[in-house]
C-alpha cells in the first residue's frame, strides 16, 4: 500500500528561502523546494557547479536552510561518501545525505564518481535534476540532451545523438532503488524519496525538470510542458526497486487510459524543438508507441 | 622502539598514529603499499577507521574534502599522475583550508609513462596553496606525518608529506616507532571551528564574488580576493607555526630538528649544495670526498619547501662562495623551481650586502635516471672550482 | 574598513533571503488573485493550494486567502496558469507603477 502524499497533507516547513537567482519559473526551484521537505532538516547536501550552485546563493547568503557542501564538478558523488564516512566516524549517522548535480554534472563529468558510489554501495541519495543540457553555461547540449534539440552548440543541426538514459545505466548497478520523477509531479517526486530515503546504497532518482530559456517557452507553462512530457508517453515517471520495474503516478495512469497525447504537442510547445521535422516527429511516435505497447502487453 | 621497515610503511605507521579517521585509496605506483597497508591496519582492526576504495585518484582527494568538511581527520596517499589527476581538488582543498594531510610518494610524470623518482609531481604542486614538507629519510617521513596532522590543524592549511618513490618508499632503513600514548599527547582529537552540521547550517565553498558583500548578520564578508590573500598570510604565518610544533614535539617525543633546513658540514663550508630530499644523503658523501681532497663543501638539505623559508636559507647562505641546486624537477622552459626559488630568497635578503653567493643550477635523475655518486661528485668540484653555466647543467644526460 | 576581522577565512554562507536581491523586481507581470474565485477563499477552510506548491519562489503563503510576497516574486506565471479557478491573473506591472503614480 504506498503512500500518496496530497498538498494538504505536504509539510509546510520551507528549507529554501524566497528571493534566489534562479530564472523566474525555473523547474528545479520547484523540485528542489518539494524535494527538501522529503529529506528534512537533519540532511547535508552536495552540490557541484549547476544551476543548483546559482539557486543555492553567492557567498555569504544562502538561499538553502540546510548545511551544504559545494564541490567540484566531477565529484559529487565521491563528496557525498567523503560525507558519509566522516558522519560515521563521528557517531552521526541518523543525518542523511543528499546529492543534488544536474544532468551534465551526473550523465557526464560525474557518472564515474556516480558509478563508484554505487558499487561501493553507500547510504545516500543521488538526485540528478535533467534539464536538458548544461543550462547555468548558457544552453549547451550535454548527454541528455534529446535528439534533435538546438542547444548553443548544436545551434543549426540540432544534437544529432539520442538522449541518454542515466536511470537505466544506474539500474545496471542493481541499486535498491532507481526511479525517474519530475518537477511537473513534486507530490510524486516527494513520495519517492520518502519511500527510498533509508534503503542501503545509492538511491538514484533522475527528476526531468523543465528550463524555459533553455527549452524555449514562457515560463508560465512550465509545469504543462512538463506534465506533456509524462502525458505523451515521451517520459515515463517509473520505480525500479530491485530490478524490478513499474511505472508510477500518472505514467501508471496512462496504462489503464489508453490513449497518449500526441508527441508532437511536447515538440511544438518548445522553441529548442523547431528544427525537428514532421517526419522526425512521426518516427519519435511511432517509437513511443511501440514502447508503451510493450507496457500495454506486459500489464495484460 | 626501533623497527626496520620501508617507507612506505613508516608513512602508513604515521597515519595510524595519528588515528586517521576517513582514509582513501587509490592504487599507484610506487605509493600503493601505504593505503595497502593502511588496509591492514582497518581491516585487523588496529585502526578505527573509514577506508574508502574509491574509483579514481580525484575521487580520493574529493572524499577527503568532504570528509573533512564534516569534520573527521582524513588521509589518502598519490604519485605521478595520479596528483595531476586530482589537481584540480589540490586547489580546491587549499582555498577551502581544510588540515588533509596526503603523502606523495615522488615519481616523475608522464608524458612518456615512466615510474621512477623524479620530483616533478610535487614540485609541480608548488603553488597550490598546500604546504610541502620534504623527508630525506623514514624517520623524517614518520615524524613528518605526525607533526603535519598537528601543523594542519592548528593553521588550517593542507600538507603534503613528499619523499622519493623506489629510494625512499621501498627500502629498508631502521627508525624509532614513538608509542601510541606520546603519540596521542601530542596530538589531541580533531576539533574543527566548523563541520557541517543540520545545527548550524552553512553552504561552504560556493560561488564567491570579485568584491566584498554584506553578510545575513549585516557584517562585511570577504570578497575572492581576501580569502585568497588569508591563505597566502597564513602560509608565511606557518612559518612560525612549524618551530611550535618542533618545540612541542621535542618536549614529548624527547628528539627535535630544524624544521627548514638540514646542514652537513656547512658551518665552515665555501660552496654548500642544496637540494630536497634522498639527493642530500647521497650529496653527503659527495661533501665528504670533496672535503678530503681539501675542497671545503657542505650540503643543506631544505625540509620545508612551501612556505619557503627565505630568510633561514638566505641567512645559511650569506657569504658563502658558491650555491649548488642539484634539483629532480624543472619549471620548464626556464630552470629548476628551488633554483629559481632560493635564488630570490638570496638577492631580497642579501642583495648589495656584498654577501650574495653564485649560484649553479644541476638537473639531476629525471624520470629515475640513475644519479651516479662520482658524477655529483665531479659536478660538486667542477662548480666549486668556478665554472659555471648559465642554463642548468643536466647530470648523466646522454643525448 | 576591510574584512580583517570576519569571523570566517573560507567562503562560508549562511542562510537568508533575497541572495538574489530585490527580485521582485525583475517582473514585468504581477500575479492578482481574485478570492471570490479561490477555493480555500470560498469554502474558508483548507483546500487545492496548488498555487503555493508550485510556486518556484516560495512567495506564496498557504493561508486563507494564498498571499503574495511581491518582493520577490518574479511573475513567472506559474500560479496564474495552474489554478484550477483561474483566480488568479497576471497583470502588466507597469499598470501598478503607474496607479503609485497617481
Amino acid at each position: 500500500m504506498q503512500v500518496k502524499t496530497n498538498i494538504l497533507n505536504l509539510p509546510t516547513e520551507e528549507f529554501v528561502h524566497s528571493g534566489t537567482r534562479a530564472c523566474a519559473g525555473c523547474g528545479l526551484a520547484i523540485a528542489y523546494r518539494v524535494g527538501l521537505k522529503a529529506f528534512g532538516k537533519d540532511t547535508i547536501l552536495i552540490v557541484p557547479p549547476s544551476c543548483l550552485t546559482v539557486l543555492q546563493g553567492l557567498f555569504p547568503i544562502a538561499s538553502t536552510k540546510l548545511p551544504c557542501l559545494n564541490v567540484t564538478f566531477a565529484s559529487t558523488a565521491a563528496a557525498a561518501t567523503g560525507i558519509l564516512a566522516a558522519l560515521k566516524v563521528n557517531r552521526k549517522e541518523h543525518i542523511r545525505v543528499a546529492a543534488w548535480a544536474g544532468d551534465g554534472g551526473t550523465s557526464d563529468i560525474g557518472l564515474q564518481a556516480l558509478s563508484g558510489a554505487a558499487e561501493r554501495g553507500d547510504h545516500f541519495v543521488y538526485l540528478c535534476y535533467d534539464n536538458e543540457g548544461y543550462m547555468n553555461t548558457g544552453v549547451q547540449r550535454s548527454g541528455t540532451t534529446p535528439l534533435g534539440a538546438i542547444t548553443a552548440n548544436t545551434p543549426f543541426k540540432g544534437k544529432l545523438q539520442p538522449k541518454k538514459d542515466v536511470a537505466a545505466i544506474m539500474a545496471a548497478h542493481k541499486l535498491s532503488y532507481v526511479a525517474a520523477c519530475s518537477a511537473a509531479y513534486p507530490l510524486d517526486l516527494y513520495d519517492k524519496i520518502r519511500r527510498c530515503m533509508d534503503l542501503p546504497g545509492v538511491k538514484y532518482l533522475h527528476i526531468h525538470v523543465p528550463c524555459p530559456p533553455g527549452w524555449g517557452y514562457d515560463p508560465r507553462y512550465g509545469i504543462k510542458i512538463g506534465r506533456l512530457a509524462v502525458e505523451t508517453g515521451y517520459y515515463d515517471l517509473h520505480e525500479i526497486i530491485n530490478g524490478e520495474f513499474r511505472l508510477t503516478a500518472a505514467s501508471e495512469k496512462l496504462l489503464e487510459k489508453r490513449k497518449l497525447v500526441p508527441v508532437r504537442e511536447y515538440f511544438r510547445a518548445q522553441s529548442r524543438f523547431k528544427l525537428l521535422t514532421d517526419a522526425q516527429i512521426e518516427e519519435i511516435q511511432k517509437h513511443i508507441d511501440a514502447k508503451w505497447e510493450g507496457y500495454y502487453k506486459k500489464e495484460d | 622502539m626501533h623497527v626496520i621497515e620501508n617507507g612506505n610503511v613508516a608513512a602508513a605507521l604515521g597515519v595510524k598514529l595519528c588515528r586517521a579517521g576517513v582514509i582513501a585509496a587509490y592504487p599507484i605506483t610506487p605509493q600503493t603499499p601505504v593505503t595497502e597497508k593502511l588496509s591492514e591496519y582497518v581491516e585487523s582492526g588496529e585502526l578505527q577507521a573509514q577506508y574508502i576504495p574509491v574509483e579514481s585518484e580525484h575521487s580520493a582527494l574529493a572524499v577527503c574534502i568532504a570528509a573533512s568538511s564534516a569534520g573527521a581527520r582524513v588521509f589518502t596517499a598519490t604519485s605521478a599522475n595520479g596528483l595531476l589527476y586530482k589537481h584540480e581538488q589540490v586547489q580546491w582543498a587549499a582555498g577551502a583550508r581544510l588540515p588533509i594531510v596526503m603523502a606523495v610518494v615522488n615519481r616523475a610524470v608522464g608524458a612518456p609513462w615512466n615510474v621512477w623518482n623524479d620530483q616533478q609531481d610535487s614540485i609541480s604542486q608548488r603553488d597550490t596553496g598546500w604546504i610541502q614538507i620534504y623527508c630525506a629519510d623514514h624517520q623524517q617521513i614518520l615524524d613528518s606525518v605526525i607533526k603535519a596532522y598537528w601543523l594542519a590543524e592548528k593553521a588550517s592549511l593542507p600538507i603534503m608529506v613528499c619523499y622519493d618513490g623506489y629510494i625512499l618508499s621501498h627500502t629498508y632503513m631502521p627508525f624509532d616507532l614513538p608509542e601510541q600514548e606520546k603519540v596521542d599527547a601530542f596530538l589531541p582529537p580533531y576539533r574543527p571551528d566548523y563541520a557541517l552540521d543540520p545545527d548550524q547550517p552553512a553552504n561552504l565553498n560556493t560561488v564567491t564574488l570579485p568584491d566584498v558583500r554584506m553578510d545575513v548578520r549585516g557584517e562585511l564578508a570577504h570578497g575572492y580576493m581576501e580569502i585568497r590573500c588569508l591563505l597566502h598570510e597564513d602560509m608565511r604565518k606557518f612559518l612560525q607555526t612549524v618551530a611550535e610544533a618542533e618545540e612541542r614535539f621535542s618536549r614529548i617525543f624527547g628528539r627535535s630538528e630544524n624544521p627548514y633546513l638540514e646542514p652537513y658540514r656547512c658551518d665552515d663550508a665555501d660552496h654548500i649544495a642544496v637540494g630536497l630530499g634522498s639527493i642530500t644523503y647521497q650529496l653527503r658523501v659527495c661533501v665528504d670526498a670533496l672535503r678530503s681532497e681539501g675542497v671545503k663543501v657542505g650540503v643543506m638539505g631544505v625540509r620545508l619547501y612551501r612556505p619557503f623559508p627565505d630568510r633561514a636559507i638566505a641567512e645559511a647562505l650569506k657569504g658563502k662562495k658558491r650555491v649548488m641546486v642539484f634539483e629532480k624537477a624543472l619549471s620548464y622552459g626556464y630552470e629548476g623551481a628551488l633554483y629559481s626559488d632560493l635564488k630570490s630568497a638570496l638577492y631580497e635578503h642579501l642583495a648589495g650586502t656584498g654577501s650574495l653567493p653564485a649560484v649553479q643550477n644541476f638537473i639531476a635523475g629525471i624520470g629515475g635516471r640513475d644519479i651516479r655518486t662520482q658524477e655529483l661528485t665531479d659536478a660538486l668540484r667542477f662548480a666549486a672550482q668556478g665554472h659555471t653555466a648559465p642554463e642548468p647543467v643536466w647530470i648523466g644526460l646522454k643525448l | 574598513m576591510g574584512t580583517r576581522n570576519y569571523r570566517r577565512k573560507t567562503s562560508h554562507s549562511e542562510p537568508g533571503a533575497g541572495d538574489g536581491g530585490r527580485t521582485g523586481s525583475w517582473r514585468v507581470e504581477r500575479p492578482v488573485l481574485n478570492p471570490e474565485l479561490c477555493i480555500p477563499c470560498k469554502r474558508n477552510k483548507e483546500a487545492c493550494f496548488i498555487c503555493w506548491l508550485f510556486c518556484p519562489e516560495v512567495v506564496i503563503s498557504r493561508t486563507i486567502p494564498p498571499q503574495i510576497d511581491l518582493t520577490y516574486c518574479k511573475g513567472c506565471g506559474i500560479c496564474a496558469e495552474e489554478c484550477p479557478t483561474k483566480a488568479i491573473t497576471m497583470m502588466d506591472e507597469a499598470l501598478f507603477s503607474a496607479k503609485a503614480k497617481e
